[in-house]
């Protein structure tokens, strides 16, 4: 339980770009049962005016997570993953993800706190074009089950 | 057969604002789950816990069986409000407290019962927010499950 309150306030540079592929938007699509031909049909999503086959509203999470790993995985952050549970999660889409997007996340550690024996973690991750376009802001809460 | 005249391809049907009533239900929908449905989020989604989808180990770490990721019972009940709207793309705000966890059992796995209804419209931008129940074994699941969408 003792995750690192030094951590809070923290921001990490802008990670390497994610590329959003036509693929992996169908796989998550299909994995959520999401059965909008507009994940997996270019043509219907051009004809609805995107520039390719866009994602479902939680895709973010995938690129998301990947940012909150710099936290995660650092050991001087005392997060036990094993214990790791998510307590909530919210997006705010500026545009869809779309196929082709090369999308880079910028990590912000909101708050660490202690509740009830268990510590929280709020992180918010910034994902945007490598030219700057804000797509979206993923903010996540993460609970630290206390030990027995 | 292919003949229909090809003008702009269609537009998508989009719900339009003017048809929809605040207090209105949107249609309810079951999701059922199983340990291979996770291990295809698992896959999809690249969030590999083994909380997930190894049920010793989420014993180990003091759970009762396998749960699902929080992540899937978020984006498999907002395909409610997708497919009500008519277009995924469509969604602008989208977040959930996650309340219980869904356990997993080997055995036939779990149902998610979605229901959602219309708490607010903006005439002006067309915007819809919608609040979304999602119950698993008579237990809320998701709280506080709100998804903001814009509308014809």
């Amino acid at each position: 339980m003792p995750v690192n309150a030094d951590f809070q306030g923290r921001e990490y540079p802008p990670t390497e770009p994610y590329r959003v592929s036509a693929a992996k938007i169908r796989e998550f699509a299909e994995a959520v049962g999401s059965t909008d031909p507009v994940h997996v049909d270019a043509d219907v999503a051009r004809s609805r005016g995107y520039a390719d086959v866009i994602a479902p509203p939680t895709f973010a999470v995938l690129i998301a997570q990947q940012c909150d790993g710099q936290l995660v995985r650092d050991p001087d952050a005392g997060i036990d993953f094993s214990r790791v549970v998510h307590g909530e999660q919210r997006f705010v889409h500026h545009r869809p993800l779309t196929a082709g997007d090369a999308i880079v996340g910028t990590l912000h550690v909101d708050t660490v706190r202690e509740a009830g024996g268990h510590a929280m973690v709020t992180t918010r991750t910034e994902l945007a074009t490598e030219a700057g376009e804000p797509v979206c802001t993923a903010t996540s809460t993460i609970v630290i089950r206390g030990g027995e | 057969m292919n003949e229909q005249p090809t003008t702009p391809a269609a537009p998508a049907t989009v719900r339009s604002a003017a048809d929809v009533t605040v207090g209105e239900a949107l249609p309810a929908v079951t999701i059922h789950v199983d340990r291979p449905r996770l291990v295809q989020y698992a896959g999809a989604s690249l969030d590999r816990n083994r909380i997930h989808w190894d049920e010793p180990f989420a014993k180990q770490v003091g759970l009762p069986d396998v749960i699902a990721h929080g992540m899937f019972t978020m984006g498999s009940a907002v395909t409610l409000v997708t497919d009500w709207v008519g277009d995924a793309g469509r969604v602008v705000e989208y977040g959930t407290r996650f309340t219980k966890p869904v356990v997993v059992p080997y055995d036939g796995g779990a149902d998610i019962e979605v229901s959602g209804v219309v708490k607010a419209l903006d005439p002006e931008t067309k915007r819809v927010t919608v609040e979304l129940t999602a119950t698993a074994g008579g237990e809320k699941v998701l709280g506080r499950a709100i998804a903001v969408a814009v509308l014809d």
